[in-house]
This record gives C-alpha cells, sequence and structure tokens, in this order.
C-alpha cells in the first residue's frame, strides 16, 4: 500500500515538474514556427525590398516600413495620452480617492480591461469614426487617430491596474515619514510615494504599450487599412495599417508557402521579438527594483 | 550522572552549518535523558532552534550544507540520509514558537496526522481526540466545539490545541521551541503543568523563552552560546550554581 | 527615509501653508477629473450597448439560427462555437497551467532554470494575439494536419491564457501560509499530501478565480481563432472538435464590418450578448475571490 502511494506520488510530482518546464518549451516552439515559415522571406525578397515604402502584395512590393510606421504613429499616439491618464487615474485609486470610491473603481476598471477588442473595434466603426469625421471634418474618420484613441481605451486599465498595485505596496512608513516632516499629500504623492513606486510605474507603461502594439481587432476595425508611410504632420488624421492588422486582414487570402505568406509570418516575426524586447526590459526593471529595495530597507 | 539505559537521545560531536555560511552547531555532546524534561537555553542564535530541527529532520527544508557527527535516538541513527522521516516525525512531535493551528474544525486538526499515517476508524479517531486533549488540558474547554473551526479559539487554547496535536501519534519524544512566547501568564502556568504530567509518558526536549522558564521546568538543561554547548547538568544544580561564568553571567542577565 | 534623503527637493515652508493646501485641493480635483475620464466611458460603452443591443435580445434571437445570409435570424451557432472554444481551452489550460504552478511555488528551486521558466512566462503573456493565431495556424492547422478546428482553435487558445492561469494561481498557492506546510510536515505529511490537503483546497477559490479570468479573456479573443477555427456561416453545428465552428466575437468582427446592409440592431445584439458573456464571467470571478476572503480560516 504505502509503496503504490509512492509511486503515484512519484509520478505525480514528474508531471508537475513538466508542466513547470512547458512554458519554456512553448515559447520556444512559438520562436520555431515563426522562423521557420518567417525566414524563407529574407531568401525570397531582397532586403532593400524589405525597407520599400511600398506595401502593395499583390505586384509584389513588401516594403515594411509602412507597416512599422503606422504601428508606431498609433501606438505612439496613444502613448502620449494613455500614459498621464493611465498614471494620474491609478495616483487617483491609490492615493486620493476614499475607501468607498476604491472598491467601486478598482473593478469598474478591470471591466473596460475585460472588454474584447472587437466589441471596442465595432462601437469604434458605428460611433467614433463617424464622430471624428465631424468634428474634424475630415473626408473619413477611420484614421489613425481612431485607432490611438482606442488603442488607449486597451492600454490605460492594464498601465492603471499595475501601476496602482505598485504604488500601494510602497510602505507606509515613507509616506508617514514625509507627513511627518510637514510635506502635504500632494507633495508626498508626487515627491516620494511615486518616485519610490518608479519601477513599478515603469512596469505598468511597458506593459501598456506592450499590449497596445499587440493590438488587432480594434486598429484593423478602425484605421482604414491604407498601407500609407505616415510621415506627414498631419499623418495621425489619415487612415493607417499597423503590422498587426496586415496579418489578421491578408492571412485569410494567401496561398500557403507563398511570398506572401513568408513575410506574413515574418511580420510575425518582427512582433514577437518586439513583445520580447519589452518583456526583457520591463522585468530586468523590477528585478533592479527588489535589489535597490532590499538595498535600501537593509 | 545520567545512567546510561536511561538516555533517550544520543548527540555526539554534532556539527551543522547552513549554506549561507552560518555555521549553526559546533561539536556537540550531549545526551537527552527518557521521560524527563531537558531544556536547552541561551541567547538567540545559539543554534537551540536548529539542534530541536535535527530531532525530527526538519531542516531538511532549510538549506543545510554541511551536517557531521551522530545522532542516535533508541537504536535509530537520525542523520541516516536513507532514514524513513515520515515515520521518524511520528515518533517526534513538535510545537511550534506561534500557535500555528490548520484552517479545519478543532477535531480536524487533530486527526490530520492519524489519517496521514492510514487511521480510519471513527472509534480510533474520537479516542485519539480525547486522549490528547486531556492531555493537554484542553478538553473541558472544548469538548463541545470541537467541529468549530480551530482558529475560533484563543492564543492559549490554539498552542494547547497544538501541543495535543503533537501527541495525538503518540510519539516518544515532544520538542517544543520557545512554546508560550506568545502567551499571557495563566496559558503558559497551564503548559508548564502539562509538560509536568507529559513526562511521564513522553520525552520533552524544550527551548524555553525566559531563563525563568528554563529554571522552572528543567530537570536536566544545556547552555548554548553561538553554536557551541558551553555547560549541561541537572536543572537544579545549573541554575543555582553554574560552573562556567559565562552562563553564570546569562542566568544572571548580564547580557543576553 | 532614505527615499527622502535623495529627495532634497522637500522643503518644508510653514508660512506658506495655505498656498500648498490650495494647491493640493486643485491637484486633487484635477486627479478626480482625469479619472472620471478614465471611467465615464466605460460606463458609457456599457450602456451605450445595454440600451441599442437589448431589443435584439430574445429567446428566438438565442437559439435560432441565422439566416439570409446572416442578415436575419439568430446567433445560436456562435454562441454555442464560443462556448466550445473556451471548454476546450479549459480542458487544456486549466491542468497544465495548475500544475506549472504548483511547480513554481512549492517545487522548484531558486536557481537559473526556474528564472528561465519565469521569464518564458512572462514573454507567452506578452506575444500580441495575433502572432498567436499565426502559430496555431503554422503548428495546429497545417503542420499537424487539424485543419480549422475546434481542436486547432483551444489549442491555441489554451497556449495563449496559460500565463494568466499561472501566474494567478501561483500567487493564490503562495498566499497560503508557509507555516502550515511546517506544521503538516512536522507531523508526517509528505510534500505532495501537504500540497493536496492543505495548500490546494486553501488555495483553490483564488486558483478559480485566476482560471475564470483567464478564460474569459480567451473567449473574447478574435485573432487566435481568424485562421485556426472559425468560420463566418456554417449551417450546421460542429460535429466534432475537428470541425471549424462559429464564435460570437469573430461574428461580429464580420457582420460589422463585411456584411454589406446589416442591420444595425442585430450588430448590437451580438456585441450585447458578447459582453454579457465575458462580463458575467468576471462577476463570478469577483464574487468567488471576495466571498473566499471573508471566510478564510487565517
Amino acid at each position: 500500500m504505502e509503496s503504490t502511494k509512492n509511486l503515484n506520488e512519484y509520478l505525480l510530482t514528474r508531471l508537475i515538474k513538466i508542466s513547470g518546464y512547458s512554458a519554456i518549451v512553448f515559447v520556444l516552439m512559438i520562436f520555431y514556427f515563426l522562423l521557420r515559415e518567417g525566414l524563407p522571406t529574407l531568401g525570397e525578397v531582397s532586403f532593400l525590398k524589405l525597407i520599400s515604402i511600398r506595401w502593395y502584395p499583390i505586384e509584389n512590393y513588401f516594403g515594411l516600413l509602412p507597416l512599422i510606421g503606422g504601428s508606431l504613429i498609433v501606438t505612439l499616439g496613444a502613448a502620449i495620452f494613455a500614459i498621464p491618464i493611465g498614471i494620474c487615474t491609478a495616483v487617483f485609486i491609490a492615493e486620493v480617492a476614499p475607501r468607498w470610491t476604491r472598491d467601486i473603481l478598482k473593478p469598474l476598471v478591470e471591466v473596460l480591461g475585460g472588454i474584447p477588442s472587437v466589441v471596442l473595434g465595432f462601437l469604434g466603426i458605428l460611433i467614433l469614426a463617424p464622430a471624428l469625421r465631424r468634428l474634424l471634418d475630415l473626408p473619413t474618420g477611420l484614421t489613425a487617430l481612431a485607432g490611438s484613441i482606442l488603442l488607449g481605451g486597451v492600454a490605460i486599465p492594464t498601465i492603471v491596474s499595475v501601476a496602482e498595485d505598485a504604488l500601494d505596496s510602497v510602505p507606509r512608513s515613507y509616506r508617514d515619514a514625509a507627513l511627518a516632516l510637514g510635506a502635504t499629500q500632494w507633495q508626498t504623492i508626487w515627491r516620494v510615494t511615486l518616485p519610490a513606486a518608479r519601477s513599478g510605474v515603469m512596469t505598468a507603461i511597458m506593459l501598456g504599450i506592450g499590449r497596445a502594439i499587440g493590438e488587432t481587432m480594434a486598429v484593423m476595425m478602425v484605421t482604414g487599412n491604407a498601407a500609407v508611410l505616415p510621415v506627414k504632420w498631419n499623418s495621425i488624421f489619415l487612415p493607417a495599417r499597423t503590422m498587426t492588422a496586415t496579418i489578421a486582414a491578408e492571412m485569410g487570402e494567401v496561398a500557403k508557402n507563398s511570398t506572401h505568406y513568408h513575410v506574413l509570418f515574418f511580420i510575425g516575426l518582427v512582433l514577437f521579438l518586439i513583445s520580447l524586447g519589452i518583456n526583457i526590459a520591463a522585468s530586468t526593471a523590477v528585478f533592479k527594483q527588489r535589489k535597490r529595495a532590499e538595498r535600501i530597507l537593509s | 550522572m545520567v545512567i546510561a539505559d536511561m538516555i533517550k537521545i544520543l548527540i555526539e560531536h554534532l556539527s551543522l552549518q547552513y549554506s549561507d555560511g552560518k555555521e549553526s552547531l559546533r561539536d556537540i555532546n550531549l545526551e537527552i535523558p527518557a521521560n524527563e524534561i531537558t531544556v536547552l537555553f541561551g541567547p538567540a542564535g545559539g543554534g537551540k532552534s536548529s539542534l530541536l530541527r535535527i530531532f525530527n529532520r526538519l531542516n531538511d527544508l532549510a538549506d543545510v550544507k554541511l551536517i557531521s557527527g551522530k545522532v542516535l535516538m533508541d537504536d535509530t541513527d537520525i542523520l541516516d540520509p536513507k532514514l524513513d522521516v515520515i515515520s521518524l516525525r511520528r515518533r517526534v512531535g513538535m510545537v511550534f514558537a506561534r500557535p500555528v493551528v490548520l484552517p479545519m474544525s478543532i477535531r480536524s486538526n487533530l486527526t490530520y496526522g492519524l489519517e496521514l499515517a492510514g487511521e480510519k476508524q471513527e472509534t480510533k479517531l474520537n479516542e485519539a481526540v480525547e486522549r490528547s486533549l486531556v492531555q493537554a488540558a484542553l478538553w473541558d474547554e472544548v469538548k463541545d466545539r470541537l467541529d468549530e473551526p480551530a482558529v475560533s479559539l484563543s492564543g492559549g487554547q490554539q498552542q494547547r490545541l497544538c501541543l495535543a496535536r503533537s501527541l495525538v501519534l503518540k510519539p516518544e519524544v515532544i520538542l517544543l521551541d520557545e512554546p508560550t512566547s506568545g502567551l499571557d501568564p495563566i496559558s503558559t502556568g497551564k503548559v508548564e503543568a502539562s509538560l509536568h504530567d507529559l513526562k511521564q509518558t513522553y520525552t520533552i526536549v524544550l527551548v524555553p523563552h525566559s531563563v525563568q522558564q528554563a529554571a522552572r521546568v528543567s530537570d536536566f538543561a544545556g547552555f548554548f552560546l553561538q553554536g557551541e554547548l558551553i555547560e549541561k547538568g541537572i536543572g537544579k544544580e545549573l541554575f543555582i550554581n553554574p560552573k562556567d561564568k559565562r552562563t553564570e553571567d546569562y542566568i544572571m542577565g548580564r547580557f543576553g | 527615509m532614505a527615499a527622502l534623503h535623495r529627495q532634497g527637493k522637500i522643503y518644508i515652508n510653514p508660512g506658506s501653508s495655505d498656498l500648498r493646501l490650495t494647491r493640493q485641493k486643485i491637484g486633487f480635483g484635477c486627479l478626480s477629473l482625469i479619472t472620471l475620464v478614465t471611467v465615464i466611458p466605460i460606463l458609457a460603452v456599457v450602456i451605450y450597448i445595454l440600451i441599442k443591443g437589448l431589443p435584439a435580445i430574445s429567446w428566438t434571437f438565442l437559439s435560432t439560427f441565422p439566416f439570409d445570409g446572416v442578415k436575419q435570424g439568430g446567433i445560436f451557432p456562435a454562441i454555442i462555437g464560443t462556448f466550445y472554444l473556451t471548454l476546450g481551452t479549459a480542458i487544456f489550460s486549466v491542468p497544465l497551467g495548475i500544475g506549472a504552478a504548483i511547480y513554481l511555488s512549492e517545487y522548484a528551486p531558486e536557481n537559473r532554470w526556474t528564472r528561465m521558466i519565469r521569464i518564458a512566462i512572462i514573454n507567452l503573456a506578452g506575444i500580441p494575439s495575433v502572432v498567436y493565431g499565426l502559430f496555431g495556424l503554422g503548428l495546429f492547422v497545417i503542420f499537424l494536419k487539424f485543419g480549422t478546428s475546434i481542436l486547432a482553435g483551444s489549442l491555441t487558445l489554451s497556449i495563449m491564457t496559460l500565463p494568466v492561469i499561472i501566474s494567478t494561481a501561483e500567487e493564490a498557492l503562495r498566499a497560503v501560509p508557509q507555516s502550515f506546510r511546517v506544521v503538516s510536515i512536522s507531523v508526517g505529511a509528505t510534500r505532495w499530501q501537504t500540497i493536496r490537503r492543505i495548500v490546494l483546497p486553501q488555495s483553490l477559490p483564488g486558483i478559480i478565480t485566476g482560471v475564470i479570468l483567464g478564460l474569459e479573456r480567451a473567449a473574447g479573443e478574435t485573432a487566435p481563432i481568424l485562421f485556426t477555427a472559425a468560420s463566418f456561416f456554417l449551417p450546421r453545428l460542429p460535429n466534432s472538435f475537428l470541425d471549424p465552428t462559429m464564435a460570437l466575437p469573430y461574428h461580429l468582427f464580420v457582420i460589422s464590418t463585411q456584411v454589406p446592409g446589416m442591420p444595425v440592431k442585430i450588430q448590437y445584439g451580438t456585441a450585447l450578448v458578447l459582453i454579457v458573456f465575458v462580463l458575467g464571467m468576471n462577476l463570478i470571478a469577483t464574487t468567488i475571490r471576495s466571498r473566499a476572503r471573508a471566510h478564510r480560516q487565517w
């Protein structure tokens, strides 16, 4: 009896260990498949062509710059208003709001984070784009700006949640010390608490931007899908195309193993590497913060 | 001084070092007599808790780099890497400094260890629950509320529940690591009184949380300072007439 | 206190305390306004969809098939499809995710390998959903020849959901006090017995919350199922998990972008059903979390 129990426990422990390592396996698998289907691009399309400014696959123009530019401008536009709004909201919830307000606001923000992006895109088409067209007197509301606004809506909940957690975990003693020296709450927030939570807030921003870059459906539905390099000062009011939208929109129509197919996977590879970079940067920041905190508190 | 066949645990040249380089015990030679209360006392960091945790191999959970020497309980070599630690832990019970009750009913707290050992009969379980609660002087207070959550008890009651829990498996040795450090004087007194009765049946090794407690309860005592056993002997003699100056200084409160 | 030393910029000027308090009041006011900017759109979105979508909701709508090329009729197959996909995702991601969480919380030593597992999990969390779609297409649909199927879609969604489940489950496991484990070991339990009898039961509410939140995200995603499972119009319900299926998010996407003359009422109705599905799960998860916290015995 004891020995079957021991055998069961041994097997179970092995399975648990395998589950633990599965995460590494999956990341490697994803990387491998993206490489496998995406790398042939470099053989089939010359590098010069890839950095050209025309994306028109039907006629074999595979310039990636308009797509990268599209992603950049839409994300940048989102960041410009999502970061300040997100941080201020996080500060309000964590430091200023009374208990009962916080108990309402926190779940509410989580609700926004849970709204599927396709719903946001849907509202974007029916409400936001026409509104932009009327307000700003544009030929069409399906523009990079619309995409930025929706992406902001996607990034803000992430920024607020993570930043609020970071602010919340600043030790009470920091705030108490500042207040004891005669600082007002306002001064304490901006000169003590926020700097102390700096790396958590940076992580929040990076994760929020990461989510924005990776967003597919909402941008695909409202940015107008014109692959034009956004270089003019008013490009934000024009249609654009992001990398993610390109993959989603064109994948259904490509022939397997065609050059177009390979290029789409290549774009996917680029996106994968971008998110890898952001995540490594975010986790190094957290790691450094932890070491700093240990030094300070010991 | 101590008759050989009355020794429950024999420790010879025991040394212990943790991975972070902290040397915890250095060349300990000690005899724990059976059916007596042996007290290991001394200032913090002396290695007393580490020694306690060797007796039930709880130090396996910590990062131990080096352990050498011999620790024998009756005929069992406790330090043997092939030892069945599960059955060792059933022979050696432990009570910790803060009362840690499992998040279940009072009854389940007690039957937990028994069920792990394979005991399924209701009658045997109930009998063990009553017996251990009586021995811990808690039976009268909880006999009508056995199915209530254990967290509903007061601090002193919880600690006596932990004591009862250590008795349920009918161990041979009971280890107590500062068991009354969080308790009020009345609860402390109840626990100390229980120990006095329990030593008829069990061998007790206790780390006290004050010199006064050590003096009150010990039949035998060992003074530990920074990992070394400075002095050992019969309780009454050690506390009235310590032979080593360091022991005397600590007892008199000149340091600590 | 170290934070204060570094600040240097805090100067206490008792004479101007009135000025500082006024500044604080204005500051707090601004913060609350900004927070409203975040919060009001959330409420607006939900209420608006509720108002415009409710007229479309009827038992017929929920239980019949679409006809007239989806312009009329109900969305029953899409609802069932989303249900199947969510179930499939649960089947694969829940055991694997909880197993990995148990490994990380209870077994894994603090070494380089464990750090790599954690980095892998963070990366999986950041990969854009459309890249998961590409991966699913490459591996499950094409390489393993599952074709466009519920199976391929569920597997793809599972890998995407894995990081969420692992991190929330691990947090729930770690929240269980270490002292319980020590006590359990000291009365002769093995590590697995301790996990099974004490740690898991105590952390179950937190784990379930995490699972539901993860599945909620999977239910609302479009991009991963675009090329792996979703089909726009199927006359019958899927017979096996190797069949493609309709799904709510994909359905909403198509009817709002690619069906000319699509009645707006049905679009809002579909959006409403999707939101109710997703937010309903959110509500269940939050309720479980707060009730568990209230009944905790530690």
